[in-house]
């Protein structure tokens, strides 16, 4: 096909030409970035917990103060709920992974007199927790009972200085593991925590995800044998057959409160609705992202068809839109840098420039196919009346 | 001159109706998505006290002695001492201490099971600095806060549960295991954000949605609030930990908020000055290492600095815009197409003796009446939009109405954006030769 006469059309019809060229631009910026954002949320949303997903339910009470029998009462509740027809497990615990509100974090470091800290981790703590959340161990032990502390002796042996009193143990993950010692066995090795007071990594789990704040890295997770009671406003949480669990919910809320009525309830759910909830505000913004990049396309489509107006075909169209796509990646990139600048956004993935690119080409030779089809089928006769 | 432009402008659209109706919808969707998200943003990124912002002031000092952790900034709260220290010095026109917990609310002898509220303990100077609306009754006086009298302030939403919205005014709540008497109830009261609670927005990596939550259901004096809910504060950061945990008093927690009311400049110096020294002084007893680590914020800057619009709101309304400018592109294009095919008969009218300017005129008045009908259909769009955003989870959502601003700013938007897409085609359109035209026809 000669192509100069196109490129003298183009010329005449420079302003539409152009147009038409930043319309494609702006629309292959913002889509290449739209659908990279979509596919951040998405990302995220598949986060692994490590946990036994469909087979939680969780039940937090309000704090009942400190009484001197909270760690016996404590003790009750898991006693009477662990007799509920159906219960495989149930512990206490201060926090869920992937659930909104308050977490447990610290900072850690590999060196008892470093400075700075090298990563910040989230401790789980409560009896009997990991058999419960269903974490998989892949490296070393878990807790034998001896080893667990009164959270109220270990926070009193941290103040008077007694590292007796503290416990010595702790099981992370396979994520913290690579990222402290990368490539090297964690079994064994001393962690260090607050003023550089040691532990020993004596297991590793293969995944468990933070609660929140899962930029600070989704998995960096430490569990420590410490035995809570309500006073630090852990929660119930029960492990069952998925089938069984709104049974069992109600069950234990019923058994919980013929122990004492004149509990609160904060919280009872199942770990599914949890994760929903958290990744609430992900969903909504990937839908908003997947509507607005549908509608650009459209509009885009009808800004390309709109040019037979001025007779422009297949292959001029072709030519706009390359035009358009070499600027439309350069401004791509550009709305990617200040993402990264002002929302803390990766850098966007070279695999997106060529297949925008084939997406709104194909886009642009499909709006004009109608029009230049219909143009084709104009007789001679009538095409070169009003010349 | 230009009842006749628009009258042509109406003809003109009839003429191609296709045309016309592409124009529109364009603008219509661009708006639609823009000013829903413009009218998000103005709900989130307002003033929650015009008029009294510029003179609220947050100071903070920098409490933890370790070297643990950053000192770039100070932490956003206070440990007791410090925070009881500065409000007891009484250098600002009014002060108040804020700090909030979870408690155990019922009506003594009433049908109603307890509820779980949120309690904020203050000071009486909290009501009269930030012009909180009282339906019946009123604040406590400063002596109920020297007395650490049981008195509560509760609001309207809490009154309507626990007494059907009648004067509860001396009626007794039982907050925990104490009764506790109302003496003041407020009117629907819904600042956004909930601007004296914010703390901490600058690790919650834009995810901000909670500084838009309502206020307490609950309101006591500073003094015992701390006594009847000891053991169910919670702390802001900490660097050693508590003894026990909720009971903070003592404690190496940061868990208290200040706020100080400065209403001149010379005030505000001397108060930094002020606070300058008191962290200068506890340097000097040793309970301070960073001195010089200080700040005082007024309440925007403080909310500025805490990033409390919501990150995703914000790209929302990039986002928003950059697909109102495509839109426009678009009916740039549209006009240009269109203006140009009347060259024969703007040639004619150019030949009968009307300017340059009057063409111009004309089209642009074509472009503005696009506009309207733009406007018209965005306007009705925002409204679904914002349809939409109320069924959003985020807690905000249930204020997301159009106001009267926002109505007048939908069709602002729109009839500017037009006129601005009209002007290029208009510009073209007036600089066709009649003569040319003329010959063609």
């Amino acid at each position: 096909m000669d192509i100069l006469p196109i490129l003298s059309t183009l010329r005449r019809h420079k302003i539409t030409a152009w147009l038409l060229i930043l319309e494609i631009a702006l629309t292959c910026a913002i889509v290449c970035n739209a659908v990279f954002l979509i596919s951040q949320r998405l990302e995220r949303m598949r986060i692994p917990s490590g946990v036994a997903e469909h087979e939680l339910v969780q039940i937090q009470l309000a704090n009942i103060g400190n009484r001197p029998d909270a760690a016996a009462r404590a003790e009750t509740d898991l006693a009477a709920l662990r007799q509920i027809p159906g219960v495989q497990q149930a512990a206490l615990t201060n926090q869920l992974p992937l659930s909104s509100g308050g977490s447990w974090n610290s900072g850690v470091k590999l060196e008892p007199q470093q400075q700075l800290d090298t990563a910040n981790v989230v401790q789980y703590m409560g009896q009997n927790l990991l058999p419960t959340l269903g974490t998989r161990l892949i490296a070393g032990r878990e807790f034998r009972p001896d080893e667990f502390v009164d959270y109220a002796d270990a926070v009193a042996a941290l103040q008077s200085g007694n590292m007796k009193g503290l416990p010595q143990t702790l099981v992370i993950t396979q994520a913290l593991a690579e990222r402290l010692w990368p490539g090297r066995s964690a079994l064994g090795r001393p962690l260090y925590f607050g003023q550089g007071i040691p532990f020993r990594v004596i297991g590793v789990i293969a995944n468990l995800a933070r609660p929140n704040m899962l930029e600070k890295g989704a998995e960096y997770s430490t569990v420590w044998p410490i035995r809570l009671n309500l006073t630090q406003g852990a929660s119930y949480l029960i492990r069952c057959a998925p089938q069984d669990r709104e049974q069992i919910l109600k069950a234990a809320l019923a058994k919980l409160k013929q122990l004492d009525p004149r509990r609160v309830v904060l919280e009872k759910r199942t770990w599914d609705e949890a994760r929903y909830e958290f990744f609430q505000s992900d969903r909504a913004m990937a839908s908003i992202l997947v509507g607005v990049c549908v509608a650009l396309l459209i509009v885009t489509a009808l800004g390309a068809t709109r040019s037979n107006i001025l007779h422009y075909f297949q292959t001029e169209n072709f030519l706009l839109a390359t035009v358009g796509i070499g600027l439309g990646m350069v401004l791509s990139f550009g709305i990617n840098l200040f993402l990264m600048t002002h929302y803390e956004l990766p850098r966007l993935p070279a695999i997106y420039f060529p297949v925008g690119a084939l997406l709104l080409w194909l886009i642009g030779q499909l709006a004009v196919l109608g029009p230049a089809l219909r143009a084709a089928a104009v007789p001679p006769v009538v095409a070169t009346r009003s010349v | 001159m230009f009842g006749y432009y628009l009258d042509l402008a109406v003809r003109s659209l009839k003429r191609n109706k296709m045309l016309t109706a592409l124009m529109v919808i364009a603008i219509a969707v661009g708006i639609g998505a823009s000013m829903t998200t413009l009218t998000v943003m103005h709900l989130l990124s307002g003033d929650p006290l015009p008029g009294k912002s510029a003179h609220l002031f947050y100071p903070q000092v920098d409490t933890n002695p370790t070297n643990e952790g950053s000192h770039a900034e100070p932490p956003d709260m206070m440990d007791y001492r410090s925070a009881v220290d500065l409000w007891s010095a009484q250098r600002a026109d009014r002060q108040t201490l804020i700090v909030d917990s979870s408690i155990k609310v019922r009506v003594p002898g009433g049908k109603l099971p307890a509820l779980m509220e949120t309690m904020l303990s203050s000071t009486s100077d909290f009501f009269p600095m930030f012009n909180v609306p009282f339906q019946y009754g009123s604040a406590w006086t400063s002596e109920d806060d020297a007395r650490h009298a049981r008195v509560a302030v509760i609001l309207a939403d809490l009154n309507d549960k626990l007494f059907a919205g009648q004067d509860s005014v001396g009626r007794t709540l039982r907050l925990k295991e104490s009764d506790v008497r109302v003496v003041g109830v407020l009117k629907p009261w819904r600042p956004l954000p909930q601007f004296y609670d914010v703390v901490g927005g600058r690790f919650s990596d834009g995810d901000t949605a909670g500084f838009y939550t309502k206020p307490e259901g609950v309101f006591m004096p500073f003094t015992s609030g701390l006594e009847i809910n000891d053991g169910n504060f919670q702390q802001f950061n900490c660097w050693h930990p508590p003894e026990r945990p909720g009971h903070l008093e003592g404690a190496s927690c940061n868990w208290i908020g200040l706020w100080v009311d400065l209403d001149s400049a010379a005030k505000v110096a001397d108060y930094r000055r002020f606070l300058a020294g008191y962290a200068e002084q506890q340097k000097a007893l040793g309970r301070f290492t960073h001195a010089d680590n200080t700040r005082l914020r007024n309440l925007m800057q403080w909310l500025d600095y805490n990033g409390v619009v919501p990150r995703d709101v914000r790209l929302q309304t990039w986002l928003a815009f950059a697909f109102l400018g495509i839109c426009l592109f678009n009916t740039i294009g549209l006009l240009l197409a269109k203006f140009l095919r009347r060259s024969g008969e703007i040639g004619v009218r150019r030949a009968l003796g009307a300017s340059r300017a009057a063409v111009f005129a004309q089209c642009l008045v074509e472009a503005g009446v696009i506009g309207l009908l733009g406007g018209i259909g965005g306007w009705l769009l925002t409204l679904a939009g914002l349809s939409l955003v109320r069924r959003q989870p985020a807690v905000y959502a249930d204020m997301a109405h159009l106001d009267a601003s926002m109505f007048i700013v939908t069709f602002a938007l729109a009839i500017a954006s037009s006129l601005l897409a009209g002007l290029l085609p208009a510009l073209r359109a007036c600089r066709v030769a009649p003569g040319l035209q003329l010959k063609a026809l």
